[in-house]
């Protein structure tokens, strides 16, 4: 039987100060699991934009809605879920920034630095609402973060931005 | 730690030291301003020095691309000073490495908007 994994979780509002919050318990169970500095630099950004995404376009800074972050270390690997109360979106609309026609655009490089500094990504859409985002980190496992528009396998339809 | 931005006169270029974390918020709405009142004044030579910056997101990335567009629209150049490793490679793989023009050496950058103009 596979071992229980390590949990942290947390309830935030709907802020700015919540993304900042997210980001210091991020550096504390990356540093507890064992990720070295570059690492955990990668995955903090893939949280902060995360949360960014939560708070701002899934829950646009609604006072009444919430954010859980659910940080889970396993032997292998460290999964990050975070969930917003929003509608979500259509993951298939979001522009490759890599693109020619996208490369000065100002917004629209959220996901795709997701992508690329974690090495899953998902999009679900439990029961009830919101919008819940899984980031799963291996250990031991050095990600080339040029890869960041290419996998898309994971997704689901429904994502945020 | 948040944002800090103080802007100097060297020659015809206005050079940016900034410090911090560019990240979305108040702080980036002040860089936005900052870059804006340049052009304004007609100080269409900015070099933002980025030496002190320890942290960037896609937001702040995406303020610098707005900052180089609005110069370049107005005749302008928005240059990029003193890369830290970890924006460095933000750059890299958002491929705005080949957009901004990145100088590791201060004279070196001053004395590109020289030649520039022809100065």
């Amino acid at each position: 039987m596979a071992a229980e994994p390590q949990v942290v979780e947390m309830t935030l509002e709907s802020t700015l100060e919540s993304v900042t919050a997210a980001e210091e318990v991020t550096t504390e169970v990356c540093s507890k699991a064992g990720f070295d500095e570059e690492e955990q630099h990668r995955i903090e950004m893939a949280v902060h934009e995360s949360m960014i995404n939560a708070v701002s376009h899934g829950n646009k800074y609604d006072a009444h809605k919430h954010v859980r972050v659910r940080f889970q270390t396993y032997a292998d690997r460290l999964e990050i879920h975070i969930r917003d109360q929003g509608l979500g979106f259509d993951i298939g609309h979001v522009p490759n920034p890599l693109q020619a026609e996208n490369l000065l655009k100002v917004s629209g490089r959220g996901i795709f630095l997701i992508r690329s500094f974690v090495d899953e990504f998902r999009v679900e859409r439990p029961e009830g609402n919101g919008t819940e985002v899984i980031l799963v980190k291996r250990k031991n496992s050095k990600k080339n973060s040029d890869q960041g528009g290419k996998h898309r396998e994971h997704e689901g339809e429904n994502a945020p931005r | 730690m948040s944002m800090k931005a103080k802007t100097r006169r060297v020659d015809s270029v206005s050079v940016v030291d900034i410090s911090g974390r560019i990240t979305l918020g108040e702080d980036l709405t002040e860089l936005r301003h900052l870059i804006r009142n340049l052009l304004a004044q007609g100080q269409k030579q900015i070099l933002l020095n980025l030496a002190d910056v320890s942290y960037i997101d896609s937001s702040g990335i995406g303020e610098l691309v707005s900052g180089f567009t609005a110069a370049s629209n107005q005749g302008g150049q928005l240059k990029l000073l003193h890369l830290t490793k970890k924006v460095h490679d933000l750059l890299q793989i958002t491929k705005l490495l080949t957009v901004f023009e990145v100088y590791d050496d201060e004279a070196a950058a001053i004395d590109s908007f020289q030649k520039a103009t022809g100065a």
